[in-house]
């Protein structure tokens, strides 16, 4: 059984009300950081935990918050992204549903580590609830002296706002957050200058995931030296993981990064295995935009050695035979499930949320999804999937921002990894609409339990 | 010491001093010819432009002489400043030729190629950009998209479907006058350039937003159908104006104005902003004072008439009228009903491919 440092008391009675979650120990991490330690010596301790931003990217938060520039005399902002828009990510929905109060409470004292007196939650759209939810904390922690003017008597003033969004994917990325938090449309920036530099209303702004500030307060509680004795190499603390798909028991789990992919799928403690005896096909480990992998080079690295879930062993053997922690989205798609669907779907999705600003990723997800659906409905061409390969080759690395590799990468670890079933939807197109290619040899051997 | 520090940059293999701050597009536009990266959507004159098309795309060797480490990916040359001692390789990279040749692609996927009726063909960025670094085919089998047609007044004619999203004219709009009325609304690549509810563009100064569109979306409704650009010959001119600074160029065909456009440099970018009332409302060459003929230096076919030194010193005593035996020029007004050639109730956009005379026969029974 890991360690929980974030959601131990999530299922507490009545943890969402202020009054429990003081009385099970909250808000102590902002009495120790306000009362005894300086901003400096926050971003130290939050450097020492080696905590690593939990958005996608997976950038040293302390690390990003060093570079924040303070010129005299201009406001600073912290902006928490919980845009969570990512298919098959959904755990910071999950956190700030059931503990809202320790995502406030981690957003108090890195305000107070950044300077930021006005802080902003921008929410996705379609988490109306979740929004009263974080207003009623905010009202509470506001009422016991927790946020407003003079906090604790310290002379820290901070105040939370939360923004919701209206329903964009792109509102996720950093730089398209910001722009529609200040009212306008959700554009990423062109990067120069960093959100660090010229953010919101052109002041110093840094944007942390809900899950990566909630962390900063079991680091300031332990020390950032104890936190990081946690987990793997550079993978420090607990890490949430939305699990879905073909799974006994789809949810979240908070994750020690030292247990196996193996364990983490098959072990009743997590995902319970896969339902009705099906075999594992194949599995998405970090959210829609990270390269999928067939079930034999999920459990096991190209090398055959275990692979963890943490970030360098998800990522080990790079693009040609790894993938990537994300965002923290595991699905799984067991022998029933079609790759050039699922692969026709991601591809849908991009070319939807495409803000449209660059031509690549413009024009170049529309055209993914009509050659995928041609494929899907076995009306495509052998040489569609090479066309496909060289589509994704020309978007990425080529766009703004980097939903045009986001949209790029599904395609190409799909047409890597299971090219024979793209190619047997071509050879054998009525058949395709009717059965399944099945497991092909993309778990060979076929992988046998042993947790 | 006051002064402005100089960065040596190589681009090409041809190295130049510019200073700080200059971005690598503009260098390479210092030393000219193909060294220069095509720009779409950048525009000097207008704030905030560029990084859009991504056509400007280099390749970094070496990031400066402190950090020379190559730059992981292509970046755009509009928005990314030189360094002391970087190298950048345009034409000179093949991935950069590569990576261009897709963008083309990508812009021509949905465009509906109907140069042979649009008002641009001839001064079209686009035809260049294909022209100079497209490939002869397309690999795009589907259908066009297309869009509801949207009006926006009496003097700028939207044809949304050769729009290449560059946001040049929200830009102008923003910069120039001040409450901008249209938009980009929605996103991807539905997204198209509105007015949010039907309205007319009609500010003083919205007409410049014809001069930077690179392709044929914004045009002239005053001199739409009437005449090819190349067979007009352009002449700087200039009025007292109260509104702007009244220094045009007159696109005439012997004492006829055509049309009148702001002066455009090498780049294709205005010298000038100039307002509604000289672009629209003044068709008489006795509204003007002409200074001569202007030479068009860019690689277009309008760039093909050579009479320096004869237009403006004698002005040509044939009018249109008599060139075409006698034909009133209204006549010429649509010239699909005239011509009988594409005519509109044929939306070019949702033919597959190429258009080809069948498809306008088989709309005749
Ligand atoms: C298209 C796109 C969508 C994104 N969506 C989210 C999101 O919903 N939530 C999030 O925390 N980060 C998202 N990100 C990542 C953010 O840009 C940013 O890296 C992150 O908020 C930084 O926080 P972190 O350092 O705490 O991870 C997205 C990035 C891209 C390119
Ligand atoms: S990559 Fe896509 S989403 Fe990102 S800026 Fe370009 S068009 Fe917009
Ligand atoms: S209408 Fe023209 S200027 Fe405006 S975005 Fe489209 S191509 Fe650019
Ligand atoms: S001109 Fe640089 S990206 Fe368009």
């Amino acid at each position: 059984m890991g360690r929980k440092l974030l959601l131990e008391k999530a299922h507490v009675p009545g943890i969402r009300s202020y009054e429990v979650y003081r009385r099970e120990g909250g808000y102590a991490s902002v009495e120790k950081a306000l009362k005894t330690m300086s901003p400096e010596a926050i971003v130290e301790e939050v450097k020492k935990s080696g905590l690593r931003g939990r958005g996608g990217a997976g950038f040293p938060a302390g690390l990003k918050w060093s570079f924040i520039a303070k010129p005299e005399g201009v406001p600073r902002h912290l902006v928490c992204n919980a845009d969570e828009s990512e298919p098959g990510t959904f755990k910071d929905r999950y956190l700030m549903e059931f503990i809202p109060h320790l995502l406030i409470e981690g957003l108090i004292v890195s305000s107070y580590a950044l300077g930021s007196h006005a802080t902003y939650i921008y929410i996705r759209g379609e988490y109306a609830w979740i929004t009263d939810i974080l207003e009623q904390a905010i009202n509470e922690a506001k009422a016991n002296g927790f946020l407003g003017k003079n906090i604790l008597g310290t002379g820290f003033d901070c105040e939370i706002y939360v923004h919701r969004g209206a329903g964009a994917y792109i509102c996720g990325e950093e730089t398209a957050l910001i722009e529609s938090l200040e009212g306008k449309r959700g554009n990423p920036r062109i990067k120069p200058p960093f959100p660090a530099i010229k953010g919101a209303w052109g002041r110093p702004t840094v944007v942390n995931n809900v899950e990566t500030l909630a962390s900063v307060v079991p680091i300031i509680n332990l020390g950032g030296e104890e936190y990081a004795t946690i987990g793997v190499g550079k993978s420090t603390g607990t890490k949430l993981i939305s699990a879905c798909g073909n799974i006994n028991k789809p949810g979240v789990y908070e994750i020690d990064m030292t247990i196996s992919v193996e364990e983490f799928l098959y072990s009743d403690e997590y995902c319970g295995g896969i339902p009705n005896g099906k075999k594992l096909k194949a599995c998405i480990p970090g959210g829609s935009s990270v390269p999928i992998l067939p079930a034999n080079l999920l459990l096991k690295t190209a090398k055959g050695e275990t692979r963890y879930m943490n970030y360098e062993s998800l990522s080990d053997g790079g693009f040609a035979s790894g993938s990537m922690m994300g965002s923290g989205g595991f699905i799984v798609l067991d022998e029933d499930q079609c790759i050039v669907r699922n692969t026709y779907s991601l591809a849908r999705f991009y070319r939807h949320e495409s803000c449209g600003q660059c031509s690549p990723c413009r024009e170049g997800t529309g055209w993914m999804e009509k050659l995928l659906y041609r494929l899907e409905k076995g009306e495509g061409k052998s040489s569609d999937i090479d066309l496909l390969w060289d589509i994704q080759s020309k978007i990425e690395g080529n766009t703004i921002c980097p939903l045009g590799d986001a949209a790029a990468w599904p395609v190409a670890a799909a047409i890597r990894h299971f090219r024979d079933e793209f190619e047997w939807h071509v050879t054998h197109a009525a058949e395709a609409q009717t059965s399944n290619f099945g497991l092909a040899h993309y778990a060979d051997p076929i992988h046998v339990p042993t947790v | 010491m006051s002064e402005i520090q100089l960065f040596k940059v190589t681009i090409d293999n041809i190295t130049i001093e510019v200073p700080a701050g200059t971005s690598i597009l503009h260098a390479a536009r210092q030393i000219g010819g193909d060294v220069a990266p095509p720009a779409m959507c950048f525009y000097s004159k207008l704030e905030g432009s560029g990084g859009k098309c991504r056509t400007c795309l280099v390749e970094v060797s070496k990031g400066s002489e402190k950090d020379p480490r190559p730059m992981p990916k292509l970046v755009a040359s509009c928005r990314t400043n030189v360094m002391d001692g970087m190298e950048v390789k345009n034409i000179t990279s093949p991935k950069v030729i590569d990576a261009r040749a897709g963008i083309v692609e990508f812009l021509l996927l949905n465009h509906p190629l109907d140069c042979p009726v649009c008002d641009q063909a001839g001064e079209c960025h686009l035809q260049d950009l294909s022209f100079e670094h497209g490939k002869a085919d397309t690999r795009y089998e589907f259908q066009r998209r297309t869009f509801p047609k949207h009006d926006l007044g009496k003097y700028i004619q939207l044809h949304m479907t050769r729009c290449i999203l560059c946001y040049r004219c929200v830009f102008v709009a923003d910069q120039l006058t001040n409450k901008r009325e249209h938009g980009i609304l929605d996103r991807g690549d539905h997204s198209e350039i509105a007015t949010l509810i039907e309205k007319n563009l009609d500010n003083d100064f919205i007409g410049n937003v014809i001069d930077v569109c690179p392709v044929g979306a914004l045009t002239d409704k005053t001199f739409r159908f009437k005449n090819r650009v190349w067979f007009l010959k352009p002449m700087d001119a200039h009025r007292n104006c109260p509104t702007c600074s009244g220094k045009v160029t007159l696109w005439n065909r012997g004492e006829e104005v055509y049309r009148v456009t702001a002066r455009k440099d090498q780049w294709g970018e205005v010298e000038d902003w100039i307002c509604n009332d000289c672009r629209f409302e003044k068709k008489q060459s006795s509204d003007w004072t002409i200074e001569g003929p202007r030479l068009i230096d860019r690689h277009s076919v309008i760039a093909q008439g050579h009479y320096a030194g004869t237009v403006g010193t004698n002005i040509p005593t044939e009018t249109f009228k008599a060139v075409h035996a006698g034909r009133d020029p209204k006549l010429l007004m649509d010239i699909h009903s005239v011509s009988e050639v594409n005519p509109t109730d044929i939306e070019l956009s949702l033919i597959n491919g190429p258009a080809h005379s069948n498809n306008f026969n088989s709309n005749k029974d």
